[in-house]
């Protein structure tokens, strides 16, 4: 993927016809995707797992402030070697650094942040997303499963946005966006866009909008999946 | 003389526990998790604990060897299952602990509102899902949100990083994490630091924690399970 294809594909992923790549993107790229849509100088909160990986796409001088949830803003990448500090690590306990002007702030701070509506965007992953922006990511429901909510609850109704980055199909080929999720909820109403591998998806009120394709069309979207697509 | 106390051993700060109180553990993971306290309550033996921590444990440290060693009846907590909470998911499974999952924020702001005395607060956390079964719905402005009680520990064992001989405490970095909420939520706060500083040593401005929440100061030399807390 050049930057030049990058930059046109998103120019016309205003009109209503999606622009097409022609293959199913890593997700490294699709990390690149996410990153592309981030505006300059956001507070952004990255959750556990596959989002991490945005941040490498994030260029220093956007401005963007990462937010982790354990009491910082300004967090760094991972540490490494010397830099390891069992006091300092992201949500997912793994040893990170700190930018200048980072600030760290206690647990109760953190999530009022979220709740008081001051993150501009967070980037979740998700077991299934409906077409109404309902969010399934903390439990599968399954008897045997313990339950582990974390911050995802209180992250899923505070971000301004909430993008889930997720593959579209489950490893049995079930789609993850749905009429109605079936796993339990994590937020109502909540994701305002879905990255997946093949397409990525804006959820509006009047319904769910295809942005881009990545080697798939919307007509084969549109057979492999049980929600209406614009 | 300042009603705080700063001790000399970390059996000191833990003695007086009662069986069944309600301990609040600071910690994120392994980062402010304070091992040592943990370690003496263990020899100190008090059991049929409820314990309030973010984690339910991580390897066989800490809160996980306090599980194992069979003291705790109930734990609220927001994240228990980790890759390495085997210590907890076995007695879950067996049946031997209770769970109550509290989204993370949640757990923050109703040990807050226990410090502040506050009786109850709505928050949309948690609307429309299973964590909002038998909570009280009210739609405020159109939005809706659920009613929350305090969450108040009988003891909260923290970690800081400096104190000052009267209780002023300053952390360090992501480890602040409960910190601060816990100290005030508890009728009895211990808290065991890297190192106490002279009256006077730390930056009134820096104070994080204000002595008012500090009964009980123990300095650690060092610490341990660093290594593992930068799995």
């Amino acid at each position: 993927m050049t930057t030049d294809a990058t930059a046109s594909t998103r120019s016309a992923s205003t009109s209503e016809a999606p622009m097409t790549m022609d293959h199913p993107l890593s997700m490294d790229e699709l990390a690149a995707v996410i990153a592309r849509d981030i505006p300059a100088g956001a507070f952004v909160n990255l959750g556990i797992g596959r989002p991490t990986k945005i941040a490498d796409h994030l260029p220093e001088e956007l401005g963007v402030v990462l937010h982790t949830e354990n009491g910082m803003l300004g967090m760094g990448p991972k540490a490494e070697g010397a830099q390891i500090d069992p006091d300092l690590t992201n949500a997912g306990k793994v040893p990170v650094t700190e930018l200048p002007g980072a600030a760290y702030f206690h647990h109760a701070d953190s999530f009022a942040m979220m709740r008081g509506g001051h993150l501009d965007v967070c980037v979740l992953g998700a077991y299934q997303v409906s077409e109404h922006g309902d969010l399934a990511n903390w439990h599968t429901g399954k008897p045997d499963d313990i339950p582990a909510v974390g911050g995802a609850m209180d992250l899923a109704i505070g971000a301004k946005d909430v993008y889930v980055m997720m593959t579209l199909f489950t490893k049995s080929g079930a789609p993850k966006l749905v009429p109605q999720c079936t796993y339990p909820l994590t937020g109502i109403g909540c994701v305002s866009r879905v990255y997946t591998e093949v397409a990525t998806f804006d959820l509006r009120p009047h319904g769910v909008h295809v942005l881009e394709t990545y080697g798939t069309t919307l007509n084969e979207l549109r057979s492999r999946l049980d929600v209406e697509l614009h | 003389m300042s009603r705080t106390a700063v001790l000399e051993s970390t059996d000191e700060a833990v003695a007086g526990i009662e069986d069944g109180s309600t301990i609040l553990v600071g910690g994120f993971g392994l980062a402010g998790m304070p091992f040592d306290l943990i370690d003496a309550l263990i020899r100190q033996g008090a059991k049929d604990l409820t314990i309030v921590s973010n984690n339910a444990g991580n390897g066989n440290v800490g809160l996980a060897a306090l599980l194992a060693a069979g003291r705790v009846r109930k734990v609220l907590c927001s994240f228990p299952r980790q890759v390495d909470s085997y210590v907890f998911d076995t007695l879950y499974r067996e049946g031997k602990i209770e769970l109550e999952v509290v989204p993370q924020g949640n757990l923050a702001e109703r040990m807050r509102a226990a410090g502040a005395g506050i009786g109850a607060f709505y928050c949309p956390t948690a609307v429309g899902t299973p964590l909002a079964e038998g909570k009280e719905v009210r739609t405020i402005d159109g939005r809706d949100y659920l009613l929350e009680y305090p969450i108040k520990g009988d003891y909260a064992l923290i970690s800081a990083h400096r104190a000052d001989p009267i209780g002023n405490l300053a952390y360090r970095k992501t480890a602040r994490n409960f910190g601060p909420v816990m100290a005030t939520a508890a009728t009895t706060t211990i808290v065991q630091v890297d190192e106490v500083v002279p009256l006077g040593g730390l930056d009134p401005e820096a104070v994080v924690t204000p002595s008012i929440y500090v009964d009980r100061i123990i300095p650690v030399k060092a610490r341990h399970y660093t290594v593992q807390g930068a799995r």
